[in-house]
């Protein structure tokens, strides 16, 4: 038992299939227990109001924006190294999950932001990074469709991915220096004194935990779908050579 | 290797190789700045150093589709493949080339652009000195990018989207770097981190130009 044996399409579908209806219900259910719990069952902030129960939807998608990057950059990896096509097909199904997670953090961030910095946007660098993530993503994804021959898409992909992830991170620390921050630093840490106030937090774990169970879900099905694509289209090359 | 480098450069500088096109780009992106900003000359002066910066990395962008794409259409570059000198040699002398027929232009004419934008006094030489840092990152990231595009039809556009993130470092650095030397600050840090992106592109990004050449050769 080793987790190459999902590299074999017929097994990966099997098993994704088993587990698919589970994670469905499961993320369903964590997130909208968090949701509901957050919105309706938590107090005010004393100085946000209510505003501050948008981050119950900016948080988890936040996250799981920079987490989709990453394991595109494994799954990538994971290709150029060993060739399993599964793997290829997986870091392509991310991507525009990725990119609509960073475009949802972006929106509520905005939303939150008008009333409570008094601006939709400032070119914080947290924001700034986070845009220049999402044109990432967005060039990886126009790379993917711009190349007829998978195999070929999956190399020059994947090499765009290793190279694009060392310039984001270099790019999240260029803007730091560039610009001082609205934004607040990280306030959900371990070995922090101050962190966001339980009564917000337990929610929000709740939330991310289902935003995470979401993509995961989201990337088994999208990357059966990718694989029956490629299944379909080579039956229909087997039909026309026989005829 | 040498004789590869000559030959680009000759290739670009006859006619038809589109050498100065790069420079009268940033000649007119430059000009036109005032027309759509006004000619406060105080506003330019404030600007000035960011609008050279981004003129030339838009010119330093426009002149990328042309070179690998004429090798690639004529046949030399499988040629190139297969000759003894590594792949990572041959895209490392392109980018050399590119940045001798584009990027150091542009360092040069960034001065006299300079004058035309009201820049500081004090700031020229740091304008320089960025410029002649970060212009070969420029080059290198920009083979890269020349690279991943090279086998595809229009990939004009497409090339652009996936060099300009990969800019956004060099950009801050370098356009930070005019800056605080345009307005007399101390610019040792970002000078530093500029020049350690240009060390860094230009040591690994061959590697994975090459890598992806490979791939589109194939």
């Amino acid at each position: 038992m080793s987790i190459w044996e999902y590299a074999n399409p017929k097994k990966f579908l099997a098993t994704t299939e088993r587990v698919m209806p589970t994670l469905w219900i499961s993320s369903a259910a964590l997130i909208s227990v968090g949701l509901v719990w957050g919105f309706f069952f938590t107090p005010d902030d004393y100085r946000q109001g209510s505003t501050v129960k948008i981050i119950f939807l900016h948080v988890p998608s936040a996250l799981m924006a920079i987490n989709a990057w990453f394991m595109m950059l494994v799954t990538s990896l994971v290709w150029v190294i060993r060739r399993h096509h599964v793997s290829a097909l997986a870091a392509r199904a991310a991507a525009p999950v990725g990119v609509v997670m960073t475009l949802i953090a972006l929106v509520t961030g905005a939303i939150w932001g008008q009333p409570m910095w008094g601006t939709w946007w400032a070119w914080d660098p947290r924001l700034t990074s986070f845009l220049v993530l999402f044109l990432f993503y967005l060039g990886y994804i126009a790379l993917w469709e711009a190349i007829d021959n998978p195999d070929t898409a999956a190399d020059l992909t994947s090499i765009l991915c290793l190279v694009g992830s060392v310039f984001a991170v270099l790019s999240r620390y260029a803007v730091n220096f560039w610009n001082q921050g609205l934004h607040q630093g990280a306030s959900l840490s371990l070995d922090k004194e101050e962190n966001v106030a339980d009564v917000f937090s337990n929610p929000l774990y709740v939330c991310m935990a289902g935003f995470v169970l979401l993509f995961i879900a989201l990337v088994f099905y999208r990357t059966g779908t990718e694989i029956r694509a490629r299944r379909i289209k080579a039956l229909i090359a087997r039909e026309r050579l026989e005829a | 290797m040498i004789a590869l480098l000559f030959r680009d450069l000759k290739l670009a500088l006859r006619a038809g190789g589109g050498f100065g096109l790069g420079l009268a780009f940033f000649l007119i992106v430059t000009v036109m700045v005032p027309f759509s900003v006004g000619p406060q000359s105080e506003l330019l002066a404030r600007i000035a150093p960011g609008v050279l910066w981004l003129g030339a990395l838009l010119a330093c962008l426009l002149s990328l589709d042309r070179l690998l794409a004429l090798d690639w259409e004529d046949g030399s570059l499988d040629l190139l493949a297969t000759a003894p000198l590594p792949l990572e040699g041959t895209v490392t002398i392109k980018a050399l080339a590119h940045w001798i027929t584009t990027g150091l232009p542009l360092v040069l004419a960034a001065p006299v652009l300079g004058v035309l934008l009201n820049l500081p006094v004090q700031g020229f030489l740091w304008l320089l000195v960025s410029l002649l840092l970060g212009t070969p990152a420029l080059s290198v990231i920009g083979t890269f990018g020349a690279a991943l595009t090279v086998g595809l039809k229009r990939g004009g556009l497409l090339l652009s989207l996936l060099v300009m993130p990969l800019y956004v470092p060099t950009l801050i650095f370098g356009a930070e770097v005019a800056r605080r030397g345009a307005e007399g600050l101390a610019v040792q840090t970002p000078l530093l981190l500029l020049a350690g992106i240009s060390a860094a592109s230009i040591a690994l990004l061959p590697f994975a130009s090459a890598a992806v050449l490979r791939v589109n050769l194939r």
